[in-house]
């Protein structure tokens, strides 16, 4: 009896949580212009016409690159930061390690803000660098922690054969070490992609203007009126959102089977 | 190349056709001579901190020889092992390999072979490209790589599993394949550390004889760790004894096992019942040596290098040679004392007897005859003086 409630519950938790979700995907392919059930008709008409909009297109396509860029460079230095911190034991690692970290800690305004306080002290122009450079800042722990995880549990035999059998430690590095921590190196750079393609309050804050991602430019949107068009392009977030990782894991599954599983 | 492979399987291995030097200095001392040292440490010191894992350590290891670092855990055998391999740099001191001073060479220029407990096997590479790993970077081409590769899995005994990755192997075929990935570069030395540790009993054992047997097949000069002293015996042409980061004893395995150099090796390798006693001359080529419990026995000169003149001494009985007999059994040049069995351990083919004789506890491991001695038998303690050995009291 007491069972019956307790799945009761979380089933309308699930409804609360994902109904919204449901609905704006389900109005996506309304026929009608005007946002209510019931549905007219099914259409791809406000796909067709997100296709057709500039400022959505362009928004797009900074989203897409800076989101690129930025799991780039933070895989990157995440990938340099971790090998520092567990192979080589750089002194003040702990102190190292919390700073990296931080950025999750800190509420996404402070930082924000921290960071334009920052470059007006400098007296730096915002910039699509700068942009980009915050969200390094805050992708970044995210991409430490994972690869950090996974290059503790690569045991250090394993390397030191390699060096001995004739491998220098950069060949060592790319011949045994970096794919061995494959996985989590694409892990972080999806984590790194989608956090960034999502962001909005730290984008509001850096953005240079005239530059829209995709989040502004639906906030801009939703500012004058709710179109249709707004909830095909939730449609097309919510399936780069999910479909990415979820494509990143099957990905990394075909790549540890192939190492024998 | 083809015709040398068809000729000898293991010529493979042989590194005539890169290494015409080696070979030649290979060929002029065979093993048995050890002429050439191939590895050698000087005062070799290594501080961790404030903590010195080695004492000043000086070692010479000849071509070919298999030499085993023993002693218990934390004697320092794993680093001593590293700084030869590089993976550390010694605080003080000297090592060279092949007289070529090695201490700034680092280890993937050292041409070293290294086995490790854990097989450390890369898990995302084949079993065969597990092999040819070192060969790439010795411009070895791929046919004569994968030919070299097919030699050393047929001298590890599993040819056939090339194409399978470390995980499907078992413990023990993984480290017979970590075997071949080592030497199949045609090491200078090969390195091993606790190979056999992670295998269970049966195993451990068979993969001891064929371990050597690939040595000594090869015949790569061979530095093993390990604290297990049965291994240690059955495979070494030197032992090296170690505890607390230094070197108690180096010798042939039956020198270290006779003629222990200090109380600590005589314990360690096996059983051995230590007794205080007091040097009172000599007699003709024997050190003459009183105990309470045995009275006086002759120890011979060879094994008591280290007690010179009259004194304080220890007298080392090892529980092997002390015989239990029946006390009427005639007892002829034989030192005899009677004592009481206290506690029997059977093992089997043989028996540990924990014995009292006068007030003093000893040791004694026999082969069974027929059955063994009882709890509470009184019991002929005998022991020939040839082999006792005797310590100077530290
Ligand atoms: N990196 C290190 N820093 C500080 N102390 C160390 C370090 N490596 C080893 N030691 C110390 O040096 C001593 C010798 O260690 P080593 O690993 O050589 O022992 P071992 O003889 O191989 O023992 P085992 O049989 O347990 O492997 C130990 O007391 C150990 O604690
Ligand atoms: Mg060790």
């Amino acid at each position: 009896m007491g069972w019956f409630f307790i799945r009761l519950w979380a089933l309308l938790v699930y409804l609360f949580m994902f109904l919204p979700v449901a609905v704006v995907v389900l109005l996506s392919f309304n026929a009608s212009q005007f946002d209510s059930f019931p549905m007219t008709g099914l259409s791809f008409r406000w796909f067709v016409e997100l296709w057709q909009n500039d400022a959505i297109l362009r928004a797009f396509q900074t989203s897409m690159i800076l989101g690129g860029l930025t799991a780039l460079i933070s895989t990157t230095l995440g990938v340099l930061a971790s090998l520092a911190l567990v192979r080589y034991r750089v002194p003040g690692a702990n102190l190292i390690s919390t700073m990296l970290i931080a950025p999750i800690l800190v509420p996404e305004v402070v930082l924000a803000v921290a960071l334009l306080l920052f470059l007006n002290f400098l007296s730096i122009n915002k910039s699509f660098a700068l942009l980009l450079f915050g969200h390094v800042i805050f992708t970044l722990p995210f991409v430490v922690l994972v690869v950090q995880a996974r290059l503790v549990s690569i045991r250090r035999d394993i390397e030191e054969a390699a060096m001995s059998l004739g491998a220098s430690p950069v060949q060592t590095f790319f011949e045994v070490t970096l794919p061995l921590m494959l996985p989590a190196v694409l892990a972080g750079g999806l984590f790194a992609f989608t956090i960034s393609f999502d962001d909005i309050t730290g984008t509001l804050f850096w953005k240079p203007g005239g530059v829209e991602t995709v989040p502004t430019q639906i906030f801009a949107m939703l500012r004058n009126s709710i179109s249709p068009e707004i909830n095909a392009l939730g449609t097309v977030m919510i399936v780069l959102t999910v479909g990415l990782p979820l494509l990143g894991a099957a990905i990394a599954r075909q790549l540890a089977r192939k190492s024998g599983g | 190349m083809v015709e040398n492979v068809r000729a000898r399987p293991e010529g493979l291995l042989t590194p005539e056709t890169r290494f015409p030097a080696a070979v030649a200095a290979g060929k002029s001392s065979s093993p048995e001579t050890g002429i050439v040292s191939s590895v050698t440490l000087s005062d070799i010191v290594k501080r961790f901190e404030a903590f010195t894992a080695v004492h000043k350590t000086s070692l010479e290891i000849p071509e070919g020889n298999f030499v085993t670092l023993l002693g218990p855990s934390g004697c320092g055998k794993t680093t001593t092992l590293r700084m030869v391999a590089g993976l550390l740099d010694p605080t003080e001191g000297e090592i060279l390999i092949k007289g070529r001073k090695v201490n700034d060479v680092p280890i993937h220029k050292r041409n070293l072979g290294l086995v490790f407990q854990n097989y450390a096997l890369f898990p995302h590479k084949t079993i065969a490209e597990n092999v040819a790993f070192g060969l790439k970077y010795r411009g070895v081409s791929k046919q004569d790589a994968r030919k070299r590769v097919q030699g050393a899995l047929e001298l590890v005994q599993l040819p056939g599993v090339g194409d399978r990755y470390p995980k499907q192997l078992s413990g023990g075929q993984q480290q017979r394949i970590a075997l071949a990935r080592a030497i199949v570069i045609e090491p200078d030395v090969l390195l091993l550390d606790e190979p056999l540790s992670a295998l269970d009993a049966n195993l451990r054992e068979d993969m001891r004889v064929e371990l050597k047997r690939i040595q000594e097949r090869i015949g790569v000069t061979t530095i093993f760790v390990t604290h297990d002293q049965s291994e240690a015996l059955a495979m070494s042409d030197q032992i090296v004894v170690m505890s607390a980061g230094r070197v108690e004893q180096v010798g042939a395995p039956e020198d270290v096992y006779n003629t222990p150099a200090s109380e600590f090796v005589a314990n360690f390798l096996g059983a051995s019942n230590i007794l205080p006693a007091r040097c009172v001359g000599r007699d003709g080529d024997a050190a003459v040596l009183e105990t309470e419990t045995f009275g006086r026995v002759p120890v011979p000169a060879a094994k008591a290098p280290n007690v010179s003149g009259e004194g304080p001494a220890k007298l080392v009985v090892r529980a092997e040679k002390l015989q239990l007999s029946p006390r009427e059994a005639p007892a002829d040049g034989v030192v005899a004392v009677d004592a009481t069995v206290e506690a029997v351990d059977y093992q089997g083919q043989a028996v540990r007897y924990f014995v009292r004789a006068g007030d003093r506890h000893l040791q004694a491991i026999n082969m069974i005859d027929e059955r063994p001695f009882a709890e509470g038998a009184p019991v002929s303690l005998r022991l020939r003086p040839r082999d006792c050995a005797a310590l100077p009291v530290s």
